[in-house]
């Protein structure tokens, strides 16, 4: 059963964490995160769940309970954004090679400076090494069905991953749309019961947590987190596909929009990937033809499938809603270019940077990619491999 | 898009034009249509002018940027009018609606604006009603009468419902603001 609402992204990510009821939630409020662990509070006053909420003083205090609970064996969730991930650095990074299954609703935001409250993507990409799987949302529906499907994913014997669910700030957090909300058994049997096999709790077989590391196994830990990686990759597919038999809604790596014929396209992430729809839309009723790739799953980064997707087209673009400032593309433009070098394509692949500090996107910007893209068809050449969307000269 | 309706909230920061804009995609989005509610988050302050969007549809809604070209333009404070555009953007046969006391034909003439023009006491009906000025849910009365955007009982019924949930802490608010919809809906002026 399921129940059609309508809601603001903070809303149904509340409304997911409500049905995951984790045991542990330690969260400190920013924006455009704020109301989701407001909201989340509320129904712990309320007791409408079983969490033990832990309020701290910092978003590094907040990772760091986090993973204390995680390390106890419990169902431990967080939620930030921006600089508030940026402040629990050093400890996204021990999530992640601990090998505790967090999941973290981000609601994405541009890192200071100079100060910004708006979308971008800067705060996630900028964690893309850290060891966390990342995926991203077009709208809150997917936002909310991909928080549900992190606990499964991350939990997997396989998998022992902490999972960044990410969201744009204020785009889709901060506003209303129609979405269906999971009956809460519903949610409660796809995720089923977690026992941690290793806990510090578990006093009959005593571990360690955190301890030193050094020349002679660091390697070896590190090599079994990218091999966990890997295999997030398998388990991702199944997660999508047993939420897709119970909503009948989702994606695996990411949606291919009106891809199939296309000869020039966009891939794009989040909420961007809703409004170039509205411009392929447009195109092919021109007679472009014109698709989009949509990327759910940015870490681990599915390449292969990525080159297979894009290999037949003349020409696609790459939008990047953070910079690298390494003067040669955004972090998705790094990824998809290289995934794309190994198949030998002829495919021109751009790359445009936008929507920095939540500059908005439109989709007459978008059409004008696809334009500059029918441009590099017809005439065979790439004046400017990288260039800025949307930025006032 | 086939039935695609925008709608530009212009206000001041207090006047509830965020609220408004969520309530009628709420009460939209019950009666089956597929809807979007989103304010402008600038740096909001009590009085500063500020924005909110509707996209009201029924088809599935994908784009996720502002509002450029509305059909129907809410004004939700009549000294907007000396400071911002407020029909920036409107099409020749779109719609502004505007809480004054003045007639539709002054409106049109200040704005130099062809389109269709209502006008509606939102401040006086408030007042008497609710006891203070909140112009926003009488202006959904008179959004629903000049637009026939959705059916009126059916609104009705809906945003009553949302009123229990928003006001459960005051519930004598929700008669008058109730009240105030209807008035604005039989009082709300055209040319």
């Amino acid at each position: 059963m399921s129940n059609q609402v309508a809601l603001t992204g903070n809303e149904a990510m509340a409304q997911a964490m409500k049905q995951i009821n984790p045991d542990v939630v330690a969260a400190y409020p920013i924006t455009p995160q704020t109301e989701v662990v407001q909201m989340f509070s509320q129904f712990v006053a309320d007791g409408a769940v079983d969490t033990e909420f832990v309020t701290v003083e910092s978003e590094h205090s907040a990772m760091s309970a986090t993973v204390g609970a995680a390390a106890g064996g419990a169902r431990a969730m967080t939620a930030t954004a921006a600089n508030g991930l940026a402040l629990m650095w050093e400890i996204v990074y021990i999530a992640a090679s601990t090998r505790l299954p967090i999941v973290m609703p981000v609601v994405n935001r541009a890192l200071s400076g100079p100060i910004n409250i708006h979308c971008d993507h800067s705060d996630a990409m900028g964690a893309r090494d850290s060891g966390w799987i990342q995926l991203y949302a077009e709208n809150a529906q997917e936002a909310y069905d991909n928080a549900i499907q992190a606990v499964r994913i991350g939990e997997h014997e396989d998998v022992r991953l902490p999972v960044m669910v990410n969201m744009d700030g204020f785009i889709i957090s901060h506003a209303v749309e129609n979405l269906e909300l999971l009956a809460d058994e519903d949610v409660k049997e796809f995720i089923g019961e977690y026992t941690a096999e290793h806990t510090l709790l578990d006093t009959e077989n005593p571990i360690a947590v955190g301890p030193l590391d050094l020349q002679d196994y660091y390697f070896e830990h590190k090599v079994q987190q990218a091999e966990a990686m890997e295999n997030a990759q398998k388990v991702v597919v199944e997660v999508a596909k047993e939420y897709k038999n119970l909503t009948g809604r989702g994606f695996e790596y990411f949606e291919e929009y009106k891809l199939e014929d296309a000869e020039i396209a966009i891939l794009a992430l989040a909420s961007t990937a809703g409004t170039a729809k509205a411009a392929v839309d447009k195109l092919r009723e021109e007679g472009v033809k014109a698709g989009l790739l949509k990327l759910r799953m940015f870490r681990p980064f599915p390449a292969k499938e990525v080159a297979k997707a894009l290999s037949g087209l003349k020409a696609v673009a790459v939008m990047d809603r953070a910079d690298t400032f390494s003067t040669i593309g955004g972090p998705v433009f790094a990824d998809v270019r290289s995934a794309l070098y190994d198949v030998k394509s002829d495919v021109e692949v751009v790359n445009y940077i936008y929507g920095l500090g939540g500059r908005d996107t439109t989709v007459e910007d978008l059409e004008f990619v696809y334009n500059d893209l029918q441009g590099i068809v017809n005439s065979g050449e790439v004046n400017k491999r990288v260039k800025y969307l949307g930025v006032r000269e | 898009m086939a039935n695609l309706t925008e709608i530009r909230w212009h206000g001041r920061g207090g006047q509830g034009s965020k609220t408004a804009s969520i309530l009628l995609g709420k009460v939209a989005s019950k009666t089956g249509k597929n809807i979007q509610a989103f304010p402008e988050y600038g740096p909001e302050r009590m009085g500063a002018p500020v924005l909110a969007f509707n996209r009201i549809s029924d088809e599935k809604l994908t784009v996720h940027c502002q509002v450029y070209s509305p059909d129907i333009v809410m004004v939700l404070d009549p000294t907007l009018l000396e400071s911002v555009d407020v029909d920036e953007g409107v099409p020749a046969d779109g719609t502004i609606i505007i809480n004054t006391t003045l007639q539709p034909s002054e409106i049109k003439e200040k704005l130099g604006f062809d389109g269709k023009v209502f006008t509606v006491d939102a401040n006086g009906i408030s007042t008497e009603e609710i006891g203070a000025p909140f112009p926003n849910t009488p202006m959904l009365g008179a959004l629903i009468k000049a637009t026939g955007l959705l059916e009126f009982e059916g609104f009705k019924t809906e945003i009553k419902k949302e009123f229990e949930k928003k006001f459960a802490s005051k519930p004598e608010v929700i008669d008058g603001n109730m009240k105030s919809i209807e008035r604005a809906y039989q009082e709300v002026k055209s040319e």
